[in-house]
This record gives C-alpha cells, structure tokens and sequence, in this order.
C-alpha cells in the first residue's frame, strides 16, 4: 500500500496542468467559475483543443482515441479539469454513446461514429427514460418494428439532456413486446435526429433553464445497420452503460471548486459586522462538507484503483455508492452558497440579461445561486435515483 | 497511488486475523475481562510473539520498523476482535513518546522490553480539568536536587493499572494553559507517592485517576526537554486518532457484517426482515458509512507522517470527525436492525457500539476536531491546489514491512 502519488502521477499532473492552464480559452473559463454554462459553441472549440492534444476522450481505448491513462492518471486528469476549470470533455458521446458502440458495436459503427465524437462532430443524446418508464425504465413503452431493412420507430423519450443541441440519439426501444421478461425485449438503436417524424420539445427545469427536452417518434425510419449488438439484448448492455454513468457524476473537483468559491464569497461577505468566513459557526459548517468531500475523493480512488481487479464489461456497484455521496455533498454545497448570498438569492436574472451586459442586481455572483440551489436537486434523480442506486447496492454488494 | 496491501502487509494481516480467530471469539473474550487485571497475560504474550508489541519501533531496539500503514492493519484487527489488552496504551501512547522523544539509552532500555511483552506503560497526559486540551497541565513537576518532585491529578489514564511506568506530564514552568514549560516523567507504578484509582470503563477496557504526591524522578530519565515536550505530546495524540480511526473501522467492519448477516436470517411476518426495502436502505447505508470511514481512516494514516503540523491536524481532525460520525450511524443503526437482542450484554454487536462511542471521547470528540479543522481553514485552501497528497513526509508511508 502506498497512498501517495508516485513522481510520474506527480509529473503527469503537473504536465497536465500546465497545459489545461494555456489551453483554456479565458471566456468559457470565466463562465465556469460564475457558475455559468458553456455553450454548445464552446463545448465544440473546447473539444477540438483537447482532440487535437488526443485528450478528447481519455477513458476510450486507445485505437479508438483514448489515452491508456492508468485509473490514478484518469482521476488526475479530471481532477485538474474542474480546477483549472475548463470544460468536462463533452458529453453524452463520450460517457455513454462511444462506449456502447465500442463495447458492442460492429467495425462499420465504430469507423462511422467514433472518430465523429472524437471531435464533437456529432453531439450525441441518451434515450432512455420516457413518461412512463423512470426508475422502472424496463417498463418503456417506445417501440420499434422491423420492416425490411428498416425499423419503424413510435414513441416518446424525455429529460434528454441537450437535445437541442443533438444530431444523433442512442435509445432504448422495445422490440420484442412478447418476451417472457420485459428486459429480454429492449434493444439499442442509434437514430439519426434529422431523420423525418422526429420532434423535440424543450422542458424548462426549475431553475428556468432549458437543460432537457422530450423528444417524439412518429413513424421514425431507422436502417437495421443502425442496431447496436444483438436485437433484444438492449437491457444487458444499458446496464453496463449506467455503471459507467454513475461512475463519472460524483463531481469531486467540481465540488472542491465551488468550496474555493464559497470560501472567497464568504471573504467578501459580512454579516452582523464581521467577516462570515471569520464566524466559526460558519466555517465549521463548510469544514464537514470538506470532510465529506474528502471521503468521497478517497473513496472514489479505491474504487478505482480496484476497477483494475473487476472483469471487464460488468456492471460496477461502487459506481451506486459514489453516485450517492457525490449527489449529497454537491447539493450541501449548493445549500452553503445559498447561505453565502443571503437576501440577493432573490432577484432571477436570466442567461440572456447577464449576456446583455445589464448591470447586476446585487454582488455580481448573486445570479447564479438560487438557480443552482434549485438545479441540484437533480442529481439524486438523474442517473438511476438514490432509492434505485441503494437497491442494487442491496442486491449486488449485500445480497439482501 | 496503490491502495492494495504489499504481500507483507498481508501477511501481518492475515497472521493478527487468525490469531484472533483462533483466541478471541467472544467467550474468550468475556473469559478474559475476569482475569486478574480485566485482561489476558497470556494473549499479550501472543502478541509478543507475533511482533506486534515491536512493530512500530525500530529493528535496532528488537523492533520492526513498522510504518503508518503497518499500525493501521494492527489496529484494525485488533478494533475487530475487540481486545482488552493496553496494546494502545503501551505501544501507541507511551511506545509513541520514547519512539518520539527518548534518548539513545532510554529507548535502549525500554523499547526491547515493550516488545518482548515484559513492560507494559500508561501515558498519563490528561487532566480533570484539561478535557481535549492536553497543554492544560497543572501537575507541577519541581526541580530537587539531581531529580524532579512531581505533584499532581492526572486522569482517565489508559490502563493506568497494568503499567509497570506511566509517563506523567506535568509542568517544569509557566501558567496552566501554557504550550511552553510541559515536561514528560516516567513514574514507576510503585514509586512512593503514586495513588491509582483504578475503574472499568464503558466499553469493558480499564483506566484510573492517578495521585502524585512528592514523586521522585530523576533527571535522567526524563525524556526530551522538560521544558518543551508539548510538541511530542502532541504529535503522539495525532498518531493516538489515527490509530483509533483504524480501530474504530475493524469495529465498524464487524458490526456491519454482523448486522448485516443478522438481517439475511432473523425471520419476521414469515420472511428474513432482509427481505423488506426499508431495512435494506438502512443496510446500504451501514456500508456506505463503511466505506467513507475506511477511506478517512486510510486519509488519516497517509497524513500521520506529514511533517507541516497544519496539514498534519487538519487531515487527523478531518479522520476523526468522519470516525465520530460513523461511529454514530453505523453503532446505532445495528443496534437498531438488530432490535431486542441487540441491546443485550450477551450479544456481541452492543460491545462493539460502546465501544466506538467511547473512541469519539478519545483524544478530542467530534465536536473538538471539527472546530480545530475549521480553525485551521478547513482542508481546501483558497487557492487552486489539486488533491494533496502527502509529499515532505518524515517518515515515508512504506511499502513493506
């Protein structure tokens, strides 16, 4: 056992570093710390810099553009992402789609899509959860019916994150509706969003953002080469999907960051005449978040550290315990920042007056908060919910 | 990074899990709470044997140079089997202070005898005043010709009964409350002068309230500076927590496992109660708690060896928060699955639960330790600085034995 980084993490981290610091173009990076969202304009010039280093995709295999970073040097990579900051490497595509595809794709797939997600050519949605499909997703109800060399596809997906921004979405449907189990029936199709018969509908969240949409499928042509895997082995393959899902939502440097934050607001902050980071009350509320934090970040590493033990392709319950520790230390934190602000929580100043250089009402970080404190709630839900996260840690860890 | 055990490692480990097995389930354990003294002689001559005794002390004294890591695989499963020898007392208290603090000719003397299972000591560093502060020393300790007299109250000393010596702290100079002026004596148990008040404690394990009364030590055989042992006081009280948190982490391993299994088999409304999702949540998150201690226990261990005495406390007080708080979901949460049964003196689970409520009380509570982190400005600084981890350490987290 050694629990210190060796010189080469060492080396590595500090390379690193130095180059996420030089390569970061200073708007997106400044909108990352407000707390802002980088737009799909960013996101694309952001990948294209991290493609042309080859760090686009570092968890891919290497044929397909990874890195073959040790777990340690992947966990430092991120981990000096979110404290640079810059942009996570871009989404859906990247943790979820690529995979897939890699994983159990043909060869014709994998040349069509990958290189495409490489660079951000393709922006990629997940499909899965629909109106009546949440925690019991097996029960989705979309249906695909192969006709020819074509699958016609009817039904509804929702909360797909970025979907206006998408040009193609990799969604669960139904093929079988006469299995014997209802996870027999599923399979994994990739569908083109241009294709005609689709609509998508955007859903404002709670913090007036339209993060997620639902989109419709009406009569939507899908060619069969367009199937990932087997016909109706969908279930088993969506499950290794989600592992790998929650594995990358506990947000550890992010967190860190926004604690750096809230301990330089709470500098600049004064309540009842004094400074609200010299208020003990205070700091030692922001100290047990740190320690939670900690923990998580440990935890986090000997889950990784120990992936490289586990068979290859299997779900990983330790992803269940993160997702549930990550989701409570971030909205701790978002509850500080909503200490931190005090009255300016109030006034709701959208994306569009803050990009208007309107002056700010209140400090100039204000905006952001309360919007934050109600988009967190999220987390606990998205992803497999804490309930569904603690009854496969019940199942698969405890065997209960 | 590497969070796997060296086969050395693991064969210290397996060795002490065996010989648990084998000598300390809980009959024998409930055996040795009646002999003489509140625990076994002879166990402690097992753990001679095994080398545990030496472990942390350097090979030239007849130790074996074991690290941070070593001591939190010993205590971990010593935590599990729940012992009532004064392993902690001797070989983490006192043993950390003559490792810390002692002269050549000291360790010489002491260190082969601790390890051989022929001394056992006691550290008496706390007061009734002095609650967590273990600056606040109002034992008086006045030069006397070639020696010291000391007079004094030293309380809540850690098998204070079994000690051969216990080393007394006490003040050569300067107000209670003073950092400066704190010096470290070893007083032999019947030196004329020692009152013990010995007492069970809670958790099955012994301490008792010490009187000093015009007791004599010589010079020579005070250790370090006595005017300034306070820094190796407090040292050792780091090193104590981590210890503890490893300890605290075998007890809560058991008391997971137990209730864990107790739930898979107790049968109620003609099911295993195992069997309904409220009980199952509550399972889950016994072992989530689990985890997250383990990793502040290992958190704790990495940072034992830090020499930067602010990293060093924020990481320590940061373990130890972490160890408190568990030791609360994780205690009372097996009680609880456990139901009537669990509340018995029969039943194994309470033990381990009175137990780690007791390790919260020691060497500074949750509360003492989340105002000493929040003190120190917690454990991310303002500036951008990626996980830390431990690089000036003094003595480097090894690898092997």
């Amino acid at each position: 056992m050694d629990l210190s980084f060796t010189e080469d993490e060492l080396a590595f981290r500090d390379e690193v570093r130095a180059f996420l610091r030089s390569a970061v173009p200073a708007d997106i990076r400044e909108k990352l710390i407000s707390g802002r969202y980088p737009s799909k304009e960013d996101k694309i010039r952001w990948t294209r810099i991290l493609a042309e280093k080859g760090w686009s995709v570092p968890q891919w295999p290497v044929e397909y553009g990874g890195t073959g970073w040790s777990p340690v040097k992947q966990y430092i990579f991120s981990e000096e992402i979110s404290q640079t900051p810059a942009p996570e490497p871009a989404g859906s595509g990247y943790d979820l789609g690529g995979p897939i595809i890699y994983t159990f794709g043909n060869e014709a797939q994998k040349k069509r899509f990958l290189p495409r997600i490489v660079t951000l050519e393709d922006w990629w949605a997940q499909g899965f959860s629909e109106p009546g499909a949440g925690s019991d997703l097996a029960s989705l109800n979309t249906r695909a019916i192969r006709e020819n060399d074509h699958y016609i596809v009817n039904g509804q997906k929702t909360w797909i994150t970025g979907a206006q921004y998408a040009d193609w979405i990799f969604c669960l449907v139904r093929t079988d509706p006469a299995a014997k189990k209802r996870q027999q029936g599923i399979s994994f199709l990739l569908i083109d969003l241009t294709s005609p018969g689709v609509t998508v509908r955007p859903i404002k969240l709670i913090d007036g953002e339209h993060e997620v949409s639902e989109i419709f499928f009406e009569d939507v042509r899908v060619p069969v080469e367009n199937l990932v895997g087997e016909e109706n082995r969908g279930w088993e393959y969506a499950k290794i999907l989600l592992g790998n899902e929650r594995y990358s939502i506990t947000y550890v440097g992010i967190s860190k960051l926004r604690i750096q934050r809230i301990k330089d607001l709470a500098e600049r902050t004064r309540v009842g005449g004094e400074r609200l980071i010299d208020r003990a009350d205070f700091r030692e509320k922001v100290a047990a978040i740190e320690i939670q934090l900690k923990a998580l970040e440990l935890t986090q590493l000997r889950a990784l550290t120990n992936q490289s033990k586990r068979q290859k392709g299997t779900p990983d319950p330790a992803g269940s315990i993160l997702k549930i520790k990550g989701s409570e230390v971030q909205q701790a934190i978002a509850e500080l920042l909503m200490d931190v602000v005090g009255p300016y929580a109030l006034p709701y100043q959208s994306e569009e007056d803050l990009q208007n250089n309107e002056p700010p009402i209140g400090p100039e970080w204000a905006a952001t908060i309360a919007p934050a404190y109600f988009n967190v709630r999220k987390v606990p839900i998205y992803g497999g919910s804490d309930e569904i996260q603690k009854n496969i840690i019940a199942k698969v860890v405890l065997g209960l | 990074m590497d969070f796997h055990l060296s086969e050395e490692q693991q064969l210290l480990k397996d060795s002490i899990e065996r010989l648990m097995r084998d000598c300390y389930g809980s009959d024998a354990r409930h055996k040795y709470h009646g002999e003489q003294g509140g625990f076994s002689e002879q166990m402690w001559a097992r753990y001679a044997e095994l080398g545990l005794l030496g472990q942390p002390f350097s090979e030239a004294h007849g130790g074996f140079d074991g690290g941070p890591v070593e001591m939190m695989i010993v205590m971990e499963a010593l935590g599990k089997a729940l012992i009532l020898e004064p392993y902690f007392a001797t070989v983490v208290l006192a043993g950390g202070i003559l490792r810390r603090a002692a002269s050549e000719v000291q360790k010489a003397e002491l260190i082969p005898l601790i390890a051989q299972g022929r001394m056992k000591l006691a550290l008496a560093c706390a007061e009734p005043q002095s609650r967590y502060d273990l600056f606040d020393v109002e034992t008086r300790a006045k030069k006397d010709g070639d020696g010291w007299v000391l007079n004094g109250v030293k309380s809540l000393v850690l098998h204070g009964e079994a000690a051969d010596r216990i080393v007394v702290s006490a003040r050569t100079a300067g107000d209670a409350r003073e950092k400066n002026g704190i010096g470290l004596f070893p007083v032999r148990s019947d030196a004329p002068g020692v009152v013990r008040r010995g007492y069970p404690t809670q958790d099955g394990l012994r301490g008792a309230e010490i009187t000093l009364e015009n007791v004599r030590v010589q010079a020579l055989d005070v250790i370090g500076d006595p005017a300034a042992a306070y820094p190796v006081i407090a040292r050792v009280a780091d090193e104590a927590v981590a210890a503890l948190c490893a300890e605290a982490v075998g007890c809560f391993g058991e008391m997971q496992a137990t209730t864990l299994d107790y739930i898979k088999t107790r049968k109620q409304f003609g099911s295993p109660i195992g069997s309904f999702q409220v009980l199952q949540h509550r399972a889950v998150d016994m072992l989530i708690e689990l985890e997250q201690s383990r990793s502040m226990a290992m958190y704790a261990t990495m940072m034992v060896g830090e020499t930067d005495a602010s990293e060093r406390e924020r990481a320590i007080s940061a373990a130890k928060v972490q160890i408190g708080h568990s030791a609360k979901a994780i205690g009372q949460q097996s009680i609880q699955l456990h139901g009537a049964i669990g509340m018995t003196m029969e039943y194994r689970v309470g033990h381990y639960f009175k137990r780690v409520a007791m390790i919260d009380k020691l060497f500074g509570d949750t509360d003492h330790h989340l105002r000493r982190l929040a003190a120190l400005g917690g454990l991310i600084g303002r500036q951008a600085s990626s996980s830390r981890c431990s690089r000036n350490l003094e003595e480097p987290v090894r690898a092997t034995l």
